[in-house]
């Protein structure tokens, strides 16, 4: 007797869900990134409105100025869901932890030059706070925007910041032990460089906009802090005075917002984009936080070096962010 | 003239690259075997790193490449922005 073995293909009826069927038709398989974020936001069906604002439904769109016929088009260029996210992060946390392994069996925190550590603990360490700040800023985001596309990597961004906030305490531990910490709080809560920010990052705090503190924390903010304090500071001017230490340890930050930065853009030429009255307020909110957030950086860049090159330093900052809103269609 | 192909394994990593073929290539023709999925085309076919990225929207390194692939007919033409598939005639 005789067997033939044949394969037989048998071609599925559905590809996918009848929701991504709507967005995307029936031609392609949707990617996993776009089964694990469209349409996952809470329409309908919310029952009952919040017991501490009931004016506003529980997940309303109308809590923004910024007004998008669909939430779903503020698209992550990177494609974050859960697990790309993870797999991303935990190869960054490898090459980190290696990186704190060289720092410490080549000794190199204790050959530094004091001047390079005193930056390190004045600039560096304080801003753990900061992230803090911004990881509740972006958590607000993620709890009060609207559209999983856009509210995900919120939650992820908040994480990060969490993270930062982390290698900046190791950081902190190995140039003065718990010291270094609290003395670090201490700055934050009393010096009269970091008060100006701190101000500022507890007004962001209480404005209850989740676009707008997006805007002013993950754009404006962050936008004039890194590459001020870590493509500038760090990377350039403590390099050159002997600190390559601090610069292989603050790798991630330096990494962390060339990336993201490429998501927050992305999401201000969408809502740009969509209309007129967006990009008046998106002007607007970026307009009067970036004059206010250089003037607040100013005396946090005076930490490291002297008040001319201060200026200098802010203003080509101020500069590049311009340009980044420019790139996203603003200000013209 | 006769076809070059590229054969990958089908799987969520080159659905983007299959994506990314096709547009690059609008001749192509697209076939999906069990699990594996084969891209052909008259004497021509070009794989760019650029569309690959802008698919699943990371670097990309055209050596990644190699791990789904199964088998490709044509000349090779490879740098690190492309790869080239060719018939001469």
């Amino acid at each position: 007797m005789q067997i033939d073995v044949q394969t037989v293909n048998i071609e599925q009826k559905n590809q996918t869900f009848t929701h991504l069927k709507k967005r995307f038709g029936d031609k392609k398989i949707p990617s996993r990134y776009q089964e694990a974020s469209y349409d996952l936001q809470a329409e309908e069906n919310l029952h009952y409105r919040p017991t501490w604002a009931p004016e506003q439904e529980l997940y309303d769109p109308n809590l923004s100025k910024i007004r998008m016929n669909d939430w779903y088009d503020l698209k992550d260029p990177r494609q974050f869901y859960y697990s790309t996210y993870t797999l991303n992060r935990a190869k960054q946390q490898e090459t980190m932890e290696s990186n704190f392994k060289t720092v410490e069996s080549l000794n190199l925190i204790e050959g530094m030059p004091d001047p390079v550590l005193a930056v390190a603990q004045d600039l560096l360490i304080p801003l753990r706070h900061a992230n803090y700040a911004a990881n509740m800023n972006n958590t607000l985001v993620c709890g009060y925007g609207y559209g999983t596309v856009f509210t995900q990597p919120c939650v992820y961004h908040a994480m990060d910041n969490l993270g930062i906030a982390q290698y900046l305490s190791r950081l902190g531990l190995m140039i003065g032990d718990v010291e270094s910490l609290e003395a670090a709080k201490q700055d934050w809560m009393d010096s009269d460089a970091w008060q100006p920010l701190r101000r500022s990052l507890e007004d962001l705090m209480c404005v209850r906009d989740p676009v707008e503190v997006f805007i002013k924390q993950n754009f404006v903010l962050d936008g004039l802090l890194y590459p001020l304090v870590y493509q500038r500071i760090v990377d350039q001017n403590l390099v050159e005075q002997g600190g390559s230490g601090i610069s292989i340890l603050t790798q991630f930050m330096t990494n962390w917002y060339l990336e993201s930065k490429r998501w927050v853009d992305s999401v201000i030429k969408t809502m740009a984009s969509e209309s007129a009255e967006n990009k008046a307020v998106l002007e607007e909110w970026i307009d009067s936080a970036a004059n206010h957030f250089t003037s607040v950086l100013l005396p946090v860049a005076g930490l490291a070096v002297a008040g001319n090159q201060a200026d200098e330093l802010v203003s080509e900052a101020h500069d590049e962010l311009l340009q980044r809103a420019k790139k996203a269609g603003l200000f013209k | 003239m006769s076809k070059v192909f590229i054969i990958l394994q089908a799987n969520e990593e080159t659905r983007s690259i299959v994506e990314a073929i096709e547009q690059d290539n609008p001749d192509a023709e697209v076939v999906h075997e069990p699990a594996m999925v084969k891209v052909q085309a008259e004497g021509h076919l070009v794989v760019r790193r650029e569309t690959i990225e802008e698919e699943i929207g990371r670097e990309f390194d055209m050596q990644e490449l190699n791990i789904n692939l199964i088998t490709l007919s044509g000349n090779v033409d490879e740098d690190e922005d492309a790869l080239t598939l060719t018939w001469n005639s």
